[in-house]
């Protein structure tokens, strides 16, 4: 930390016109479930990865839809693909799915 | 396009006035409030009333949800007494918050007489005081912009660069208690605010207009009060000086304590945080309160003024515009002995 004991805090306006969405509009066709999400953050409370990392699939969802793909890939990997999420999903995504195919798109 | 809000007149005395000055403006801008009754007695030949038995509006607790509701009513209510004893009518707050304050009690006390006979009954409790609620209440900004072209022809200097013959180009930050939270008490209203405006158009500068011209300035009391949340604070003064940096301000122009403390201060913690300053050479954007800038131009000392204590150095302005000063007096106090020197910052320059 600083002298300040404190940081410039970043903006979090988002600019739509810069948005890139064309992942996430095939995310949507190969993995419809993906808009069912209410983003409750169910998947990431259970996960056994986020306990031991810094890996967030809420975090990483938004982000992916948002199209800020920086460090996505590298993030993905740390998931086990063990699928606690998919149980406690109140709303059926298939979270699993959303992984592979998120990791598929980045690859692309 | 018809300016409907060009139309819009705000009532403003015209003589007699109580004065109420401001908690923090005396430590960081100690020269304003001076400034600003010197002008009034002295080049408008008004009656200004300044008491040296006031105290705090709690504004700055008041919006921390420190001071509850009632005690800031009833301590208003003290001042409103301090203001009828002396045989005033007209109020004349220093800070901006405290405008604020003042016209949302008032409001309350218009829309709740019962609210009004409660703190009446709390102050005489508390104090065996009784008071009358101010038939015009106006921020000083409103005085000086009211009486700018009676001081025009009594001005030195004018808003001109003397180099290039070029009007200065200023940026006008007016605080937000000013007319966002009762639009009809300023003027020009919340949406086109004319107060710092028109001084700057009427003694000879030119005013920017640039996209976060009415942004916050990043005081926001609460976000200041807490040191790790002050990260919002100077995001919100980063963004203002980012977007008014491509304009190359000469200098920002405030009526607001806050705003003026915070425009200022925050470019020397920027500078340190990011090693950027918002102008070329690397001196900052000088910040003036409208009582500085109206002493200056009247011809005042700037040492008399209090510029030395601005973290931004004001000289490449007074260079600009002419102003004539002695850097050998900069630091010395009233009685004529040198007072230290600040430390220098690491990255916003102030040798001069």
């Amino acid at each position: 930390m600083n002298k300040f004991g404190f940081a410039i805090s970043q903006g979090r306006q988002l600019n739509f016109d810069e948005m890139k969405s064309d992942k996430a509009d095939r995310l949507l066709e190969v993995e419809p479930s993906y808009k069912w999400c209410i983003g409750c953050g169910g998947c990431t409370a259970s996960c056994s990865a986020a306990g031991f990392t810094d890996f967030n699939i809420r975090r990483i969802h938004t982000a992916f839809i948002r199209g800020q793909y920086d460090g996505l890939e590298e993030k993905l990997r740390r998931c086990m693909l063990c699928g606690k999420c998919l149980l406690v999903c109140p709303r059926g995504v298939n979270t699993r799915s959303l992984i592979i195919n998120m990791r598929r798109l980045l690859h692309d | 396009m018809k300016r409907y809000w060009n139309e819009y007149q705000k009532e403003i005395a015209d003589d007699h006035f109580f004065y109420e000055r401001s908690c923090i403006r005396q430590t960081f801008f100690p020269g304003s409030e001076a400034a600003f009754l010197r002008i009034l007695r002295d080049e408008l030949g008004k009656d200004i009333c300044d008491n040296p038995h006031q105290h705090t509006c709690t504004g700055i607790g008041y919006h921390s949800d420190v001071v509850p509701l009632e005690t800031t009513m009833t301590i208003c209510a003290r001042l409103f007494s301090l203001m009828t004893e002396c045989g005033y009518k007209n109020y004349v707050p220093s800070c901006v918050t405290s405008f604020g304050v003042f016209s949302e009690m008032i409001e309350k006390w218009e829309n709740d007489p019962e609210l009004l006979a409660k703190t009446r009954q709390w102050l005489w409790e508390a104090t065996k005081r009784e008071f009358s609620i101010p038939e015009n209440i106006v921020h000083p900004s409103d005085l000086i912009y009211n009486f700018r072209f009676d001081l025009k022809p009594k001005m030195k200097y004018q808003l001109v660069n003397r180099f290039t013959g070029k009007p200065l180009r200023v940026v006008e930050h007016i605080g937000c208690h000013y007319a966002k939270i009762f639009p009809e008490r300023g003027i020009g209203k919340a949406e086109f605010p004319y107060v710092l405006a028109g001084m700057i158009e009427a003694w000879g500068g030119e005013v920017i207009d640039y996209p976060e011209r009415r942004h916050c300035c990043g005081f926001g009391f609460r976000q200041y009060l807490v040191q790790e949340n002050r990260g919002y604070s100077i995001a919100n003064t980063k963004k203002k000086f980012q977007s008014m940096e491509p304009y190359e301000p000469d200098f920002i122009l405030t009526n607001c304590p806050g705003c003026s403390m915070f425009l200022d201060k925050w470019q020397y913690t920027l500078a340190e945080l990011e090693h950027k300053t918002y102008d070329r050479d690397g001196y900052g954007i000088p910040v003036l309160t409208y009582e500085e800038l109206a002493g200056l131009l009247l011809g005042y000392d700037p040492w008399k003024l209090g510029f030395q204590l601005h973290q931004v150095q004001s000289e490449p302005l007074f260079n600009k515009i002419g102003i004539a000063y002695n850097p050998d007096e900069k630091y010395k106090g009233i009685s004529g002995r040198l007072l230290q020197r600040p430390v220098s910052p690491d990255c916003l320059r102030v040798d001069m």
